[in-house]
């Protein structure tokens, strides 16, 4: 068991847990931030994607300790009312199905436009090819993030 | 009630009645009773005189309050499908109300309030469309009449138009809350008293509506099972016998309790043999405050197990011994002409053996429940499909009377049908007993991999003759494949009349001769129901050899579908059944006949808009099949490129799709775009797989899901304009894909297809 401070959507958090306790589990049921969930616990599906300083990390697989002075973000932290480019484009292309695996999609989305804004539909295919989606919303995830990438 | 298996339903026409609930002061109904209209919708089942055979039932409610806001009960489980828009939107339009003023809640598991709450079959819209459309007119009627009281205008002159009521040639206008009051003094209309709309008169039936739970999904606020949380709560993660009907031997426990964090350990008493659909497998649970602890203590834990008669237990020997079983005569369970004339006097003979593996639900949320057991009483929170099943299995589990359990209702991360099995809400209450506080299990991914109720392998063999008029004179279809049945009854070796039914006894094609065989097969795992369910392997192969004899005829594979056909025409089966019966998915076949000409004309329409016949790149092709299943007509078209890496892709997929009135156009769409994928899925990647009685994938590594880049790119969804009564759409979407799938890549590479998956292209 260690302390550790770490920085999720702007707020400090102070935690007693375990070295090797994924980031997951932190946010979930230390902090209670529970819109990132629990897939596979192998990074196998990106369901528990946020980010660490922008860019994508499965959570479910990054031991609290190495988060040191990173910046988390979560879905909760994504954007202020809910209106994300790409939360708006998931409504208007009403990409969920059961939701489950949403918002780890559009987070793992929202890191691909922060470092390639422009993504081809190949490079969008090559950068959400981690992220399952068992109802099979492939294909208006896809839509909803072309339609993002080409304003 | 409905059996909770949906394959073997009992045949009961649902009628309903509507009254107002506002008055009946024994409805505790907390934060939706308070002023305004109240409305409960009852349920019930007729015998064949038309007379009432269950009691009073009331199920579904719709409050309209004073300030207008709109409230309806969603008695049904959303695991993606839609169903918590689908049902209420009906409501809404019947009633003309404001979508933007109408809130749902979701009810809890409560037979008495809500009858049948089994969310599985793809029957929800089918069942509870016409009461749905009578309570929004009755609550209509009711607020018209309460206007013209008001106005001293006859009521023919009213008519219901966002949230208002309004007189036309006046022009005046009265919102629904400011008539609440007065509407829910006037006694209720019966049924004869309704005018329904005009389909052409819906807003919002036929329509694309969006999902209610949208917004909170995208931001990450919708609440799901894992999500659920109560004062107190501990999270428990189980060890389970890793063999199906094994038991503790003993457990050692130290280390566990080392774990910091880690707060208790104990073991459950589960199932031995036979396993059945409801208790738990046998395990010790690791209770910590956190779901690390607890998974950190569960691999500290030392179990030893006596696995009993599974251990030996291995897929792949199995396959082998019932390809050979399969080669001798069976039971016959359907019979039609003669089989060994046609085979006599054939021309041409073609016969295959067609293999399928077992499947995982893999549900991207685990099953997963909380519940709290105290003084006497149990509440749950739960990701569940059948929360009334799982209170009366609870019921059984705790000792205590079903009335003093309360299961709530969370949002699905998927179901599939999987969580229709109440186990993992058996195995939180136990130990929320035991251990005297909240507990919420949480599965992981090794757990639901490892322990499912599993769709069965199969292994299946057609025989079809061509005769010397070039015609197809003879269908024999031989099938092995452990039943669901027999993971309550391990005596059942034998498919049971629901599973024949999902594509195999009701072969809807117009063959002289035509004989089906079912052959022994042991269940030596759970069994359990998957979307669609047998209808995957039996489209497969039924519709894989009609390619293949159309081929050896040398005819297009939608002309012969058509020919085959035949006339228009009500298929009834039962006359060639054997000793078996044929439940028609709940439904009496006379109200829902298999009509040839609807399936005629969606294969007409798939053909029309994927372009059937026009020429494409060389590695590229077209595949086809069509399949009817919980009584929804569709037909699709698949195209694959292949290329000279031998690297497949799914550019395009038309369906075609008469499922009656078609309620929300957009999740119509999605459910076909969804089914798809999972189709894909089981196509080309997944596989389970048993060696020592032990399933040997344990996450999304070995048991493979299909990605994106992989997934099929455009899914076209032409639905059928119909006013017949509306049928399923989650489910018939999966069946027909696999076997187009297959079609397309016999054309592209000269390979037939006789083994799931198909293992082209996907790095194996």
């Amino acid at each position: 068991m260690a302390n550790y401070s770490i920085q999720v959507n702007g707020k400090t958090h102070e935690v007693d847990v375990m070295d090797d306790m994924p980031l997951l589990w932190v946010l979930r049921d230390l902090i209670g931030l529970t819109g990132t969930k629990f897939g596979c616990g192998k990074a196998l599906c990106g369901a528990c994607t946020v980010h660490l300083n922008g860019n994508a990390i499965r959570s479910c697989s990054y031991p609290v300790s190495a988060v040191k002075d990173g910046k988390i973000t979560t879905i909760e932290g994504l954007s202020e009312k809910g209106d994300h480019p790409l939360q708006k484009a998931w409504e208007k292309h009403i990409v969920p199905q059961c939701g489950y695996c949403q918002t780890g999609q559009i987070m793992n989305a929202a890191s691909l436009l922060n470092r390639n804004p422009t993504p081809t539909e190949a490079e969008i295919e090559q950068a959400m090819e981690g992220n399952l989606c068992r109802c099979g919303t492939y294909n208006r995830i896809r839509a909803a993030i072309l339609e993002v990438a080409s304003k | 009630m409905r059996n909770s298996n949906p394959i073997q339903q009992q045949e009961t026409e649902v009628k309903s009645e509507i009254f107002n609930a506002s008055r009946r002061d024994f409805l505790k109904l907390g934060s939706i009773l308070s002023g305004g209209l109240l409305l409960g919708v009852s349920f019930f089942s007729c015998d064949d005189k038309g007379n009432k055979t269950t009691s009073f039932a009331p199920n579904v409610y719709l409050r309209i309050s004073s300030t207008g806001e709109i409230t309806i009960i969603a008695h049904r489980s959303e695991m993606g499908q839609g169903i918590r828009t689908s049902l209420p939107l009906i409501i809404a339009d019947e009633l003309g109300a404001d979508w933007t003023k109408v809130k749902i809640e979701q009810a809890e598991g409560d037979e008495k309030k809500y009858g049948d709450q089994n969310t599985d079959g793809s029957y929800s819209v089918r069942m509870f469309y016409k009461p749905m459309r009578e309570a929004g007119a009755t609550a209509k009627l009711l607020l018209m009449q309460a206007a013209a009281a008001e106005w001293k205008l006859p009521i023919e002159e009213c008519d219901t138009e966002n949230g208002q009521v309004v007189h036309k040639s006046s022009g005046k206008k009265i919102g629904f809350g400011e008539l609440a009051d007065a509407a829910s003094k006037l006694p209720v209309p019966g049924a004869d008293k309704l005018k329904l709309k005009e389909s052409s008169q819906f807003t919002m039936i036929g329509k694309a509506t969006p999902i209610v739970d949208l917004h909170e999904i995208v931001t990450g606020t919708a609440v799901f099972g894992i999500d659920a949380k109560i004062e107190g709560m501990k999270i428990a993660v189980i060890k389970r016998s890793p063999v199906v009907g094994g038991s503790i031997k003993s457990f050692n426990d130290q280390k566990s309790r080392a774990v910091p964090g880690v707060v208790n350990v104990i073991a459950i008493k589960g199932a031995t043999l036979p396993a059945t659909l409801k208790t738990p497998q046998n395990g010790v649970a690791v209770i910590a405050d956190n779901t690390w602890a607890a998974i950190k203590g569960r691999e500290a834990l030392e179990v030893e197990w006596d696995l009993g008669p599974n251990a030996s237990y291995d897929s792949a020997k199995q396959i082998a011994e019932l390809t050979e079983t399969i080669k001798g005569k069976g039971t016959t369970r359907r019979n039609r002409g003669d089989f060994d004339s046609a085979r006599a006097g054939a021309k041409k003979i073609i016969e295959h053996t067609y293999i399928a593996p077992y499947l995982a639900h893999a549900t991207l949320e685990a099953p997963t429940a909380l519940a709290i057991v105290k003084d006497g009483k149990c509440e749950v929170w739960a990701c569940t499909q059948n929360p009334q099943g799982a209170r009366n299995v609870l019921a059984d589990a705790l000792g205590i009377s079903a009335d003093n359990i309360k299961v709530n209702v969370t949002l699905l991360g998927g179901g599939f049908g999987r969580k229709s099995k109440p186990d993992f809400i058996v195995e939180a209450a136990l130990l929320a007993k035991e251990a005297g506080h909240p507990v919420k299990v949480i599965w992981t991914r090794e757990d639901d991999i490892q322990h499912d109720y599993y769709h069965a392998l199969s292994v299946q063999r057609i025989v079809a003759t061509i005769d010397k008029q070039n015609n197809l004179s003879g269908w024999n279809h031989h099938i092995a494949n452990p039943s669901i049945s027999a993971t309550d009854d391990n005596k059942v070796v034998q498919p049971s009349d629901g599973e024949l039914m999902l594509g195999a006894s009701d072969f809807p094609y117009n063959v002289p001769a035509i004989k089906l065989e079912t052959h022994d097969a042991t269940a030596h795992l759970r069994i359990g129901w998957l979307r669609s369910v047998r209808n995957i392997p039996q489209a497969f192969a039924i519709s894989t050899m009609l390619d293949e004899i159309a081929e050896a005829r040398g005819i297009d594979p939608i002309e012969q579908s058509l020919a085959l056909l035949g006339e228009d025409r009500n298929i009834s089966f039962a006359e060639e059944l054997v000793n078996t019966t044929y439940p028609n998915y709940g439904e009496d076949i006379a109200n829902y006949p298999w009509e040839t000409s609807r399936m005629k004309a969606v294969i007409q329409r798939v053909a029309k808009e994927a372009g059937w016949g026009k020429d494409l790149p060389k590695g590229s092709a077209l595949g086809f099949a069509a399949h009817k299943s919980f009584l929804t007509y569709v037909a699709c078209i698949v195209e694959v490129t292949v290329d000279a890496d031998n690297k497949l892709s799914i550019p395009s997929v038309h369906y075609a799709v008469d499922c009656g009135t078609a309620v929300n156009i957009d999740r119509i769409k999605s459910q076909f775009e969804g089914g798809a994928q999972f189709s894909a899925s089981l196509a080309l990647k997944s596989e389970i797989t048993v060696k020592n009685g032990q399933v040997e994938q344990s996450n999304f590594d070995g048991y493979k899901i299909i990605r994106m880049s992989e997934s099929p790119k455009e899914i076209h969804v032409h639905i059928m304009q119909s006013d017949a009564k509306p049928t399923g759409v989650g489910e018939p979407p999966v069946p027909p894909f696999t076997p187009a799938l297959c079609n397309a890549i016999y054309k592209a590479t000269g390979k037939r297809i006789y083994k799931l998956p198909l293992e082209v292209g996907n790095g194996k």
